[in-house]
C-alpha cells in the first residue's frame, strides 16, 4: 500500500475569500518523514494552504487528508498537527516549561508526565536551563526554539512551520537552518515549511513546491527545481538565470532543437509542454564558459563586472540587445575581462533548458 | 581623564540629576489635591462635632465610637457592637460587588465585540457607548426612575404585552439600585477591557487551538489571563465609585437600600449634620478601598515573580 507513506494529501484545494481566490485547485502529496517546503513570493497562497492544513481556514473546495483521513470536519484543536507560528505566539503569562507542556496537558497527560516530556523536548532544542523563564526574557532565537519545542512536544503527525526563521537575523537564521534540519531527521516527523526565501528552501528541503498566484508551479527536489525548472516563473524565482527568447525548431522526446540569437543552433533538454515557435531558454550564469571572440555559440560584449570574491559576475550584452549575466570562477590564472571586450560564450547542451513558459 | 563635553550630552544625560526638580509640579498637585484633603478628613474625624455642621477643635474618638459601638440612648450602658453602620457598609460592599459582577458579565462581551470589529467601526461603537455619558449623571438617574416606576414606560409596555397583569414595583428596591449602578458605571468596565482586548494577539488563540485547547479552555487559560490587567482595572473603576455612590441609592432605592455614600452625604449636607462622624465613615471607607487595592497589588507582584 503506497497510501501508507503519504502524510498529507492535498487534493484540488480551492480557497476563496469573497471574490478573491487565494488557492486555485492546489494538489500535492507530502510524504511521511520528509522536509517539504512551500516556496513562493508573498501572496502566493503558501501560508493560506498551511492554515488550511492546520484548520484555521476552511477549504472552499477539494479535500485535505491526513494519513488517508479527511480532516475537513475536524476543528483545529482536534487535528493531530502542530504549528510553529511566524511570530511564535508564545503564551506570555506562562513559563517556557508551561508553554511546552500546554499541548500535552490538553491531551490529558498528567502534570508529572507532561513536565517530564516537556523537559525532554527542551533538551532537544538545548533550552533546558531556561525552563523557568518567561518568554519575554528570552532572545528571538531562544523564543523560536521554544515555539518549536512547544509544537513538537505533543508528537504531531505533521509539523507545520510558518516562516519561522523570518524574524531572526541572518547569522542566526543560517545556524537555525542546520539545527532545524537535524531535529527533523531525529524526530522523523514530516515538516511542512513555508518560506519566501529560496536559499532556505534549497538548503533544507527534501522536496519543494513552488507556488505563485494560488497555483502550484512545480514540485520537486531542490536539484530538480533548480536544474530543471518547468517554466519562466520557477527558473526566475529560484536562483539567478538568463532567459533568452529563442526560435524553437522542433521538440521531441524531451529534447528541443533551437536557434540561438546570432544564428547558432543548440540541442538541449525541454520541459514538458514546451512547443515549437518562440520560446524561452533558461541558462544559469555559472553554466556558461567565456571563450575567445568567435568561439562558442553566442557572442557578447562585456558591459560591466561585479567582483564577488569567489566569483566574478560579468554583465554582458548580446548583439541583438539582450542582457546576459555570466559567472566565472575567480581562478588565479584568469584575468578579469575589460569593459567593451567581445567574448564568445560556450553553452553546454545540458546547461540550457527550454521552458514551457 | 577627559571631561565630558556638554554639547555632546544626550537628552537623558541632560535630565539626569534633575529628576527631583522636574517632578515638582506632580508633587505639588498630589499634595494639594490628594494628601491635604485626606489629611483634613482624618483630622475632622477625631474632632468634636458642632450642632448642625462644623467642628470644635477638641480631640475625641467619639465619631469612631459611635460608628462601631452602641452605648444605649443616653450613652451610659455597657458598650455592645453597633450593627447599624456596619450593616450599611456591608450592604454597600455587597451592592457594589454585585454591580461590578454585572458590569463585568455584560462589559466583557461588549468590549470583546467592539475590539474585534474592523478598526473603522470600532470608533463608532465606542462613540455609541459613551454618548449617554455626555448627559449629567443626576439627570440620567432621574430618567431611570421615570422609566421603571409603577406607571412608567417599562411597566406600561409589559402590561400591554400581557407578560404581567399587575405593575411590577421596581422602584425603591435593590434591583433598582443595581440597575442604576450598572447603568452609571458600565463604560468604566468596557473601556479598559476594550483597550486590553484590542492589544490581544489573536495568534495566541490560534496557538492554543493548535495545541488541542477548545474555545472554553482557550478563554480560561489564555485570553482571560492575558487581558486580566484590563479586567482588574475595569473592576476597580466600577467597584470603587459604586461603593461610595449616593445618587442611585438616593433616587432609585428606598430606606432599605441606604448605602455608605448616602450616609456620608447626610452627615455633611443633610439633617444629621455631624461632620466628624461623616469624616470617620469616609476614613473607614477609604481604609476598605485601600485594603482591596493593596491585596490586588500584592497578588499582582506575586504573580509576576
Amino acid at each position: 500500500m503506497n497510501q501508507h507513506s503519504i502524510a498529507v494529501d492535498v487534493d484540488k484545494v480551492v480557497k476563496r475569500y469573497g471574490s478573491v481566490t487565494a488557492l486555485h485547485g492546489v494538489s500535492m502529496d507530502i510524504r511521511e518523514g520528509e522536509f517539504f517546503t512551500l516556496l513562493g513570493p508573498s501572496g502566493c497562497g503558501k501560508t493560506t494552504l498551511l492554515r488550511c492544513i492546520a484548520g484555521f481556514e476552511d477549504v472552499s473546495e477539494g479535500s485535505i487528508r491526513l494519513h488517508g483521513e479527511d480532516i475537513a470536519p475536524l476543528p483545529p484543536h482536534k487535528r493531530p498537527v502542530n504549528t510553529v507560528f511566524q511570530q511564535y505566539a508564545l503564551f506570555p503569562h506562562m513559563t517556557v516549561l508551561e508553554n511546552v507542556a500546554f499541548g500535552l496537558l490538553r491531551r490529558g497527560w498528567s502534570a508529572m508526565d507532561a513536565n517530564g516530556r516537556a523537559r525532554e523536548v527542551l533538551a532537544l532544542v538545548q533550552l533546558s536551563d531556561f525552563a523557568r523563564r518567561s518568554p519575554g526574557q528570552l532572545s528571538g532565537g531562544q523564543q523560536q526554539r521554544v515555539a518549536l519545542a512547544r509544537a513538537l512536544a505533543p508528537g504531531p503527525q505533521v509539523l507545520l512551520l510558518d516562516e519561522p526563521l523570518s524574524a531572526l537575523d541572518l547569522k542566526l537564521r543560517q545556524a537555525v537552518r542546520v539545527e532545524l534540519k537535524q531535529i527533523q531527521r531525529e524526530t522523523g516527523i514530516a515538516f511542512v515549511f513555508v518560506t519566501h526565501d529560496q536559499e532556505e528552501a534549497l538548503t533544507m528541503s527534501d522536496r519543494i513546491a513552488v507556488m505563485s498566484a494560488g497555483h502550484v508551479q512545480q514540485i520537486g527536489t531542490p536539484r530538480e527545481i533548480y536544474e530543471a525548472p518547468v517554466n519562466r516563473f520557477v527558473a526566475d524565482f529560484i536562483g539567478e538565470t538568463n532567459l533568452l527568447e529563442v526560435e524553437v525548431g522542433s521538440v521531441s522526446d524531451g529534447m528541443a532543437d533551437i536557434a540561438l540569437p546570432g544564428g547558432a543552433r543548440l540541442t538541449c533538454p525541454a520541459a514538458d509542454g514546451a512547443q515549437r515557435g518562440t520560446g524561452h531558454l533558461s541558462i544559469r550564469p555559472e553554466r556558461i564558459t567565456p571563450a575567445p571572440a568567435g568561439a562558442g555559440s553566442l557572442q557578447a560584449t562585456v558591459e560591466d563586472h561585479v567582483y564577488l570574491g569567489t566569483d566574478i559576475q560579468l554583465h554582458m550584452r548580446l548583439s541583438d540587445g539582450e542582457a546576459m549575466v555570466v559567472r566565472m570562477q575567480n581562478a588565479a590564472a584568469a584575468g578579469i575581462p575589460e569593459r567593451g571586450t567581445v567574448l564568445g560564450l560556450e553553452v553546454e547542451a545540458g546547461a540550457a533548458r527550454l521552458l514551457a513558459d | 581623564m577627559a571631561g565630558a563635553a556638554p554639547q555632546g550630552a544626550s537628552r537623558s544625560e541632560i535630565y539626569r540629576g534633575n529628576g527631583g526638580r522636574l517632578m515638582l509640579p506632580v508633587w505639588v498637585f498630589i499634595g494639594i489635591f490628594l494628601v491635604l484633603p485626606v489629611l483634613l478628613m482624618a483630622i475632622y474625624s477625631v474632632l468634636t462635632k458642632e450642632f448642625r455642621g462644623g467642628v470644635i477643635w477638641d480631640f475625641t474618638l467619639a465619631a469612631y465610637d459611635q460608628f462601631f459601638l452602641n452605648r444605649g440612648l443616653f450613652g451610659d450602658e455597657p458598650p455592645t457592637v453597633e450593627w447599624t453602620y456596619i450593616g450599611i457598609f456591608w450592604r454597600s460592599i455587597w451592592q457594589a460587588g454585585l454591580a461590578t459582577v454585572f458590569c463585568l458579565l455584560i462589559g466583557f462581551p461588549t468590549a470583546w465585540f467592539i475590539a474585534t470589529r474592523d478598526p473603522r467601526s470600532r470608533s463608532v461603537w465606542l462613540f455609541l457607548i459613551t454618548i449617554p455619558y455626555w448627559v449629567n449623571l443626576l439627570i440620567r438617574t432621574v430618567s431611570m426612575k421615570f422609566l421603571i416606576r409603577d406607571t412608567g414606560p417599562l411597566n406600561e409596555f409589559l402590561l400591554w404585552t400581557g407578560v404581567i397583569s399587575e405593575p411590577l414595583s421596581l422602584i425603591n428596591t435593590n434591583f433598582a439600585v443595581q440597575l442604576g449602578l450598572f447603568y452609571s458605571y458600565l463604560p468604566f468596565m468596557v473601556l479598559p477591557i476594550y483597550a486590553a482586548v484590542e492589544r490581544y494577539d489573536f495568534s495566541l488563540s490560534e496557538a492554543a487551538a493548535d495545541l488541542y485547547a477548545d474555545s472554553w479552555t482557550t478563554l480560561r487559560l489564555i485570553i482571560l489571563p492575558v487581558v486580566k490587567p484590563g479586567i482588574v482595572a475595569g473592576c476597580i473603576l466600577v467597584f470603587v465609585p459604586s461603593l461610595g455612590a449616593f445618587l442611585a441609592p438616593d433616587l432609585l432605592g428606598g430606606a432599605k437600600t441606604f448605602m455608605i455614600g448616602s450616609l456620608i452625604e447626610e452627615q455633611f449636607k443633610g439633617a444629621a449634620g455631624n461632620w466628624p462622624f461623616g469624616a470617620a465613615a469616609a476614613m473607614i471607607l477609604l481604609s476598605i478601598v485601600m485594603g482591596v487595592l493593596l491585596i490586588h497589588a500584592r497578588a499582582q507582584t506575586r504573580g509576576d515573580g
